[in-house]
């Protein structure tokens, strides 16, 4: 027993004056009061035990806090070195899928440049024949003859010139494509522009599928106005839209053989602006096989291609989508599955 | 001899109607030009059967390939000789057309003194 209560029932018990009923329920209410003291230093000691025990467990936690921090330190920094890393690699890619739109474009560059120039060596080689020709007239003194073979040399001139300066535009053109985005804004004739990328795009397309019998169309609307645009970057967006549209096309045709006598229907791509009072629309559409309601949101996304691989690099469209962002526009795509596909593009005037 | 020429390139029509206008004047020869694959078999389809001998025709042309309109005459006008004139003198543009049943293959920049040669040799086996 506790010496203090043991010392309360010792003096007590001293008293004689106590009867023996007293004393006996004094020694039993002393004893039971000893006891529950017994169980509160128990308890007490107990909660003294968890209290270290919870200090340690505390202690361990803010050290392995501590340690988690500092991992979680490192990768924040590895993270924000693979996030410069991927920067660098998407401008690299970037700059890579320029030159591969480049690169796709320099068939169909030579064809289109071949053209004008075999026209202009030989509409100058005619007409060094006729200046012979005429010469020989000349001798004779046939007036009639002379003036008509001088006409004739006027209107081949006339053609040098024209296909020269077709060349010309074409190595403006391609030289434009090559530089990287820092083309200025200026008033641009959409239809021409339209007109010009529609046929490179499509003899560029040709002259890698050889078996391709598409075709293209423009619809163009004679009352557009001049639009303050970057031409090359414009360009590269209808570029990188006739791609995939004559993609989609020769798609659909090998897809289904005898597709084209089956049904009558040539793999077409339409071209076609129009003036809509406060914006110009351009759209291009395809007769392929449509873009799948799963991928739709997708497409502009970077690096999304549904081209095997090593055939696209996904950069595509969402470039494009930058390009057209970049000058306040919009740029919409809808598509029927197994009928077609329209990209929409939107500038403000 | 009718000859037809087939080429997406309209200048084509002024440039070969004067390289060849000594023949024409002289009346050897005839030439005809359709634009695209479809337009030539319409212009041959509208004679029967047709008076043309010759057709010359690019192949990398919107719609129509050439190499498509050489099977087609082929089938439709068997009579009818069919070279090609392309930019492109790859072994297998040349390949197809040869198997194809083409005459000749010409590449571009034509060269004109063969041109001539070859349609002078068919115009002395009419």
């Amino acid at each position: 027993m506790n010496i203090h209560l043991q010392h309360i029932l010792d003096t007590l018990l001293q008293i004689e004056a106590i009867t023996d009923e007293q004393r006996s329920s004094l020694n039993k209410t002393l004893k039971e009061a000893d006891k529950e003291l017994t169980i509160l230093e128990f308890k007490l000691d107990r909660t003294e035990k968890v209290k270290r025990t919870t200090a340690i467990l505390l202690e361990e936690t803010i050290e392995e806090l501590e340690l988690k921090r500092k991992a979680i330190e490192e990768t924040n920094s590895a993270l924000q070195r693979s996030l410069e890393d991927l920067k660098a690699t998407q401008s690299q890619l970037i700059q890579q899928e320029k030159l591969a739109s480049l690169g796709q474009l320099t068939a169909g560059i030579a064809h289109e440049i071949q053209n004008p120039l075999n026209f202009v060596n030989n509409f100058s080689e005619v007409n060094n024949e006729l200046i012979d020709e005429q010469l020989e007239e000349i001798e004779k003194g046939d007036l009639e003859e002379i003036k008509e073979l001088a006409l004739i040399m006027k209107e081949n001139s006339e053609k040098i010139t024209l296909h020269g300066k077709r060349a010309d535009a074409i190595v403006k053109g391609m030289l434009e494509h090559s530089k990287t985005g820092s083309g200025k804004k200026e008033p641009t004739n959409l239809n021409a522009l339209a007109e010009e990328f529609s046929r490179l795009a499509f003899n560029s397309f040709l002259a890698k599928n050889k078996d391709f019998k598409g075709e293209y169309k423009l619809e163009l609307d004679p009352e557009l106005p001049l639009l303050e645009v970057v031409p090359q970057d414009i360009g590269k967006v209808l570029l990188n839209l006739l791609n995939n549209a004559f993609y989609a096309c020769a798609e659909q045709r090998k897809d289904l053989s005898g597709f084209e006598n089956l049904t009558g229907l040539t793999p077409t791509v339409t071209v076609s602006t129009k003036n809509l009072g406060d914006k110009i629309q351009i759209s291009v559409k395809d007769n392929g096989p449509g873009i799948p309601e799963a991928i739709k949101d997708k497409i502009f996304q970077p690096f999304f291609t549904t081209k095997p691989t090593g055939q696209g690099t996904g950069l595509g469209l969402s470039l494009s989508y930058d390009i057209i962002k970049a000058h306040g526009g919009e740029i919409h795509v809808e598509s029927k599955p197994g009928k077609l596909t329209t990209f929409e593009i939107l500038l403000l005037m | 001899m009718k000859i037809l020429f087939v080429d997406d390139e309209k200048d084509v029509e002024a440039l070969f109607r004067q390289k060849f206008r000594k023949e024409i004047k002289s009346g050897e020869i005839e030439l005809a030009f359709a634009f695209s694959g479809k337009e030539a078999l319409n212009v041959l389809g509208d004679e029967n059967p047709p008076k043309f001998v010759y057709v010359f025709s690019d192949i990398n042309m919107p719609g129509m390939s050439g190499l498509e309109l050489l099977d087609q005459i082929k089938i439709r006008f068997p009579n009818i000789q069919v070279s090609m004139i392309s930019a492109y003198g790859d072994s297998e543009n040349y390949d197809r057309a040869m198997n194809s049943g083409a005459k000749g293959f010409f590449t571009k920049p034509v060269d004109f003194e063969r041109l001539k040669k070859e349609i002078a040799e068919m115009v002395k086996n009419q």
